[in-house]
């Protein structure tokens, strides 16, 4: 069996070496795999469609994206195990800086694109079932008697670290609150969660096909796809008083497509991203486009909120570690159960 | 002891309670399956069923099985005969081993390979230099249904070639049979009703398979999802009828299955209990 030199890894064997190796695939169109999270599966359906017709004209060449999705932390798990992502997409940076701790992708990836790579915003909202009947506006509403909340769980879920920071923004910045305070809220709000989804896909599924809970946060995209598919008669959306500003990175997997020798293409597909048409897309998909012009055809869509980032809680790095990480907050006052 | 009024009513009683638990638990979700995939319209359940992904996963689903079940049928006679014809220390040891994926969790039986041949796992590396996919790919797929489905085939033979004996085949050795004009002679034709029952459900079993799959498969779209797994992918998408519509093409297998396994048992003399 003749089997190509890939030690040496100049750029023309291993690209050589790539379409080679793959003997199955060796007659086939040049492919990108795209790994992102649960709730993209409609956006790059569609933005494929149109990168494709659009690398077609610019280089004459066919190509074929594949998608993978999962919950954002089971997808850079697969990754991380071998899964060959040319390009990853996932719900939060953390879990791509994951990828880099292993020598995936340069540590800087953040950085080699726009907007912290991320070419797209989200924000948590609440999902409420129709006419509001448990009178929810504002965060501190979960925390009537008798309401039930749907939420991922934290741990495995990156929409429910952004719904578990959202609402910890939110007690962090009322008159007179602690550290202690904050973590009360956050303790009681979990005692109105039934039960933990692995993903936001699951918790979506979990309040609108079973009929769970009263209020499901959710990424704003979520809620928005969820009275596109089930009704706009039978969910209202409610905009709390303060969210987050969820930032979805994106970024090549340079020892993947170094190997595969689909830097190019990677590279143009992610940049597509930032396109007027790549905006227009995320945006038909209820996610916030950056691109102002974008931003402002779709600015009835898409009402301003007060928002607090990521850095506002130190960064994914501390967040992780002071929330999320083995004995951090969720830990202290999660008990499942109750 | 009770009178026999008591008696035939409490019979009568008790096979109410399985008829109406059996009703519950196995009808009501079949039922389930069937009206909520013709809720639409049969053009809708032809629509999702020749989508380029469902075929996709259709053929992946047919592929693993035909890799893997003749791979099974094959390890499983020789593993039967090994244990149902000799002596052997570690005799007991086989025998149990064979079972060992029963009382595993099929979880489990999906990330020892990725363990193994993992980007991470013990062959990881010299796997990934010399470009072999392993894990997220079809042997992947295949190695974890192969590990998940080895007991059907040897358990199926197991009590058969122990109750036959050897003396057949001796006398056939006897005569100056050579060991493949034996096999194909004489074993083969006494095992064949069996063997073909534990075949039956070893492919069953193949294409149904979500956990095992699941961990090695990596949910690429049209490459690694099995039927099983594009049924959860769909769900997913909010995609119900196209959900139902593979769930139901899977049932429609099960019920194919049980219906060919009853036609078997009844080759087999109807003498034969169930082994699983």
């Amino acid at each position: 069996m003749p089997r190509p030199l890939l030690t040496r890894r100049d750029a023309i064997t291993t690209a050589a070496g790539a379409l080679l190796a793959t003997t199955a695939h060796a007659a086939q169109p040049t492919s990108l795999l795209n790994v992102s999270y649960d709730p993209t599966r409609e956006l790059y359906r569609d933005f494929n469609r149109a990168f494709i017709k659009a690398w077609k004209t610019k280089t004459g060449e066919t190509l074929v994206v594949n998608q993978s999705h999962n919950g954002s932390g089971a997808s850079a798990r697969a990754v991380l195990d071998g899964l060959q992502a040319d390009v990853v997409t996932l719900a939060l940076a953390a879990d791509i800086d994951a990828l880099a701790k292993h020598g995936l992708l340069a540590t800087n990836w953040q950085t080699r694109l726009p907007d912290n790579a991320s070419p797209y915003t989200s924000t948590i909202v609440l999902l409420v079932r129709k006419g509001n009947p448990k009178q929810i506006h504002d965060w501190p509403d979960l925390l009537k008697p008798g309401v039930q909340v749907i939420t991922p769980n934290p741990k495995t879920s990156g929409g429910a670290r952004w719904n578990f920071l959202a609402a910890l923004a939110w007690a962090q910045r009322q008159p007179g609150a602690t550290d202690a305070s904050a973590e009360a809220y956050i303790k009681a709000l979990f005692h109105q969660v039934p039960v933990l989804d692995t993903g936001a896909r699951g918790a979506t599924t979990s309040f609108a096909q079973r009929g769970l809970g009263d209020v499901l946060i959710a990424w704003e995209n979520e809620a928005f796809l969820v009275r596109k598919e089930f009704g706009d008669t039978d969910y209202e959306t409610v905009l709390p008083s303060i969210s987050v500003l969820a930032e979805p990175p994106v970024a090549v997997v340079d020892s993947i497509v170094d190997k595969r020798g689909t830097r190019k293409v990677a590279e143009a597909y992610l940049q597509y991203l930032y396109t007027p048409e790549g905006q227009e897309i995320a945006a038909r998909n209820f996610y916030r486009p950056r691109d102002t012009a974008t931003a402002a055809k779709y600015a009835k869509v898409f009402p301003p909120l007060k928002l607090v980032t990521i850095q506002d809680f130190g960064g994914w790095d501390k967040a992780q570690a002071t929330y999320f990480a083995d004995g951090g907050m969720f830990d202290r006052i999660y008990v499942p159960g109750k | 002891m009770a009178d026999p009024h008591v008696t035939r009513l409490r019979h009568g009683a008790l096979i109410t309670l399985t008829l109406v638990l059996m009703t519950l638990l196995l009808l009501l979700p079949l039922g389930v399956i069937f009206t909520e995939t013709f809720s639409r319209g049969l053009g809708a359940v032809l629509g999702a069923l020749t989508d380029p992904d469902a075929i996709d996963a259709i053929r992946l689903t047919l592929t693993v099985a035909a890799v893997s079940v003749p791979l099974n049928a094959i390890c499983g006679t020789a593993a039967a005969w090994c244990i149902g014809r000799f002596d052997f220390p570690g005799r007991t040891l086989l025998t149990t081993l064979i079972e060992l994926p029963f009382s595993v969790s099929p979880v489990i039986s999906g990330l020892v390979w990725v363990l193994l041949f993992g980007a991470n796992g013990w062959f990881g590396s010299w796997l990934d230099q010399h470009e072999v996919r392993i894990i997220f790919a079809l042997p992947g797929l295949i190695l974890a249904t192969v590990f998940v489905t080895f007991p059907f085939v040897a358990r199926s033979l197991l009590p058969l070639m122990r109750e036959q004996g050897a003396a057949e085949e001796e006398a056939a050795l006897t005569l100056g049979a050579t060991g493949w004009q034996t096999f194909f002679r004489v074993t083969l034709p006494n095992i064949r009703w069996a063997l073909l029952y534990g075949v039956l459900l070893c492919n069953a079993r193949a294409m149904g398979e979500f956990g095992a799959v699941a961990v090695v498969s990596g949910h690429i779209r049209g490459q690694t999802l099995t039927m099983p797994l594009f049924v959860e992918a769909l769900f997913n998408d909010y995609d119900w009828v196209g959900a139902f519509s593979v769930a139901a093409l899977l049932s429609l297998l099960a019920l194919v299955t049980l219906g060919l396994r009853v036609l078997l048992e009844r080759q087999m003399g109807g003498s034969r209990r169930d082994i699983f």
